[in-house]
């Protein structure tokens, strides 16, 4: 008997995707975007969030692999009360690039 | 401008957003709610003996009304009791309202007695949920929970509200408007028209609808293209009710244990319109062997479904009522008689089977006999396991919203107390509840709720002293090897009724069964009727776990 199980996809050699997410801040919403994540086992391969403007909104930055399943991973995030945009950039955005600095 | 205290601010809240009836069990970090809730002269308080029981009578309740209802819990174990009930209306898509008490904000997060992260817990099984920090937020967060639990895809939403900001005085000076539903998405015109030609198109077109389709009150429009556009028609376990399932287009349920002739009329298709479903591998068997001939149009209120598991040709992101109410002008009237006729001939060639339908000792045959007995106003809700997928495959089911059964999660326990949800929903009708002997002892305590509230309830059990699902997997699958699934000893259920005092008849000793149950069924009031099956009967077709549909066993 075979149960249909997602087999894990190797993301390794996929391009970069960074994501960037305009949220309501308060405590919580990272658990529930990270979850999204977490559920589907889709690596999130860098993340970064700070607060805009007066504080009531955050922007976070997400750097994730381009598989054949962000598709449905953006749709998921679009659908969280607090998530008010997300916007796709290539890997060529600096955002994580000039963070490296911190890493290495 | 009134003063109020945190707990007395959201009874107010409730009461305005038109809450008349509220299941729950009180504990420690909800009293100050409870003591707000016994000053309200509008909002009835049904008091559960199980968490889970409360989560599901209300579950019941929008199950029959469509709109939000509302059960409570106090903060640790009374707020985990809940869990399944939440994931429950999570999947099948039912608006609810959850609220848990909370351990006083200082004591968050100091493991204080009866504290557990409620919050942390439902992220994954609520649409959206709430830890409030202070009164003032009450003002918001209420009409916003009703907001998010009836726009688009319904679903539950839960907020977990800590004692102290139950108990804090707030100064209100005026209430937030009633929450109402967002409204539709923007239609996009031009798929509609896209969907349309293909529909006018095709040779041989399947409409296949889902429970998104009750949840629109779109059923009426869906009968009406099925019928304008000869469309032969089926629907999910969600959805039996949408078309009356003795209309001539009606091809019945789909899937696991769908009628042969239907997963084969499925194979044939051409173009497959599905309309509020989700394509759930119970339905579809494996995904890239369904329907392999059919181009695809998807309508879901849901833009993550779209793509999902089968990609769609045409996907319109739309509420199911708007796109059938934009598709009927614009699909041709059509006759089909070459399909039809092959769709006919396959039904006559793989049809539905009911052996011993005229029996009322046997399965097929009392659900038969209680369906004879009641008329379409009676509202059936089940429990999961054999019983479950025969009355899904038996009963006469004809209105939306007649029918409520665990579709997604397949929750035991689920039948008595949403029957009872139901019951207080609609007192008018004969609630029936078939369940099974596995399925009732999950929440049999609820029987003393029924009772205390007299409602017109009948659980009809099917009674096979085995958990008879897992029994017939490990029969067919596991070499029979049948382990952990039999009872080893037979609890006498018309005692323990008796014990709640719930009227109870056996059919296994009655000389007329058919009369006996006719009789029990039309008697006002709460009633357990108890019907020894064979455990040796299966389900029949069975499409194995991961199988195409087209791999049915049996039937």
């Amino acid at each position: 008997m075979i149960e249909q199980v997602a087999d894990p996809l190797p993301q390794a050699g996929c391009a970069k995707v960074v994501l960037e997410l305009d949220v309501n801040n308060h405590p919580g919403v990272m658990s529930h975007i990270c979850n999204l994540f977490a559920r589907r086992a889709f690596n999130v391969e860098g993340i970064l969030c700070m607060p805009v403007s007066d504080g009531r909104r955050s922007r976070i930055w997400l750097l994730v692999y381009e598989d054949q399943r962000l598709e449905q991973m953006v749709r998921q995030v679009e659908k969280l009360e607090d998530v008010l945009n997300v916007r796709r950039h290539g890997a060529e955005h600096e955002v994580f690039e000039r963070l490296e600095g911190f890493f290495h | 401008m009134v003063q109020l205290t945190g707990a007395q601010l959201m009874a107010r809240l409730l009461e305005r957003q038109g809450v008349r009836t509220i299941a729950g069990l009180p504990g420690g970090a909800i009293l100050p709610f409870y003591d707000a809730l016994s000053a309200s002269e509008r909002i009835r308080h049904v008091l559960a003996r199980h968490e889970q029981g409360a989560g599901f009578m209300a579950q019941g309740m929008a199950r029959v009304s469509g709109v939000p209802q509302v059960c409570i819990a106090s903060s640790g174990p009374g707020a985990t009791n809940l869990v399944t009930a939440i994931a429950d209306a999570c999947l099948d898509s039912i608006p609810m309202v959850v609220i848990t008490g909370q351990v006083p904000q200082a004591m968050i997060g100091t493991d204080a007695f009866q504290e557990v992260d409620i919050y942390g817990i439902t992220v994954p099984i609520t649409k959206h949920n709430f830890l409030v920090r202070s009164a003032q937020e009450l003002l918001e967060v209420v009409p916003e929970a009703f907001r998010i639990a009836m726009s688009g895809r319904p679903g539950p939403v839960l907020i977990d509200v800590p004692k102290d900001v139950q108990t804090q005085l707030i100064t209100v000076d005026e209430f937030p408007p009633v929450a109402v539903a967002d409204p539709a998405p923007q239609l996009d015109i031009a798929a509609i028209e896209a969907a349309a030609r293909m529909i006018n198109e095709a040779e041989r077109p399947v409409l296949y609808l889902g429970g998104g389709v009750v949840h629109a009150g779109a059923a009426s429009l869906a009968v009406q293209l099925a019928e304008q556009g000869s469309l032969p028609t089926t629907m999910t376990l969600m959805a039996l009710g949408a078309m009356p399932m003795d209309h001539p287009l009606s091809i019945g349920m789909l899937g696991m244990h769908g009628a042969r002739y239907t997963n084969l009329v499925l194979e044939e298709a051409d173009l497959l319109i599905c309309v509020g479903a989700r394509f759930d591998d119970r339905a579809i068997g494996r995904a890239a062997q369904f329907c392999p001939n059919a181009r695809i149009v998807h309508i879901d209120i849901d833009r993550s479904e779209l793509h999902k598991i089968k990609n769609a040709h045409v996907a319109i992101h739309a509420d199911v009522k708007c796109a059938l109410e934009a598709l009927l002008p614009r699909v041709k009237a059509a006759l089909r008689a070459p399909w039809l006729s092959q769709v006919a001939s396959l039904k006559t060639r793989f049809p539905m089977q009911f052996p011993g339908e005229d029996d009322p000792r046997s399965h097929y045959g009392l659900i038969r006999a209680v369906a004879s007995a009641l008329d379409d106003d009676a509202i059936v809700a089940t429990d999961v396991g054999q019983h479950q997928m025969w009355v899904a495959q038996a009963y006469p089911f004809r209105r939306p919203r007649q029918w409520l059964t665990s579709g997604g999660l397949g929750t035991m326990g689920f039948g008595l107390p949403t029957a009872i949800g139901a019951a207080l929903a609609a007192p008018d009708r004969t609630v029936v509840c078939f369940t099974g002997d596995g399925s009732f002892k999950m929440n049999i305590q609820e029987l003393d709720t029924l009772v205390e509230e007299g409602l017109n309830l009948k659980i009809v059990l099917m009674n096979n002293n085995a958990l008879g699902l897992v029994y017939q997997q490990q029969a067919l699958f596991y070499g029979k090897r049948q382990f952990a699934s039999e009872y080893r000893r037979e609890p006498d259920f018309v005692k323990i009724a008796d014990g709640f005092g719930v009227p109870a008849i056996d059919l296994d000793l009655a000389d007329d069964p058919v009369a006996a149950l006719a009789e029990a069924l039309q008697r006002p009031g709460p009633c357990l009727i108890h019907a020894t099956i064979d455990r040796e009967e299966f389900v029949y077709p069975m499409v194995p776990p991961g199988a195409a549909n087209t791999e049915m066993i049996g039937g």
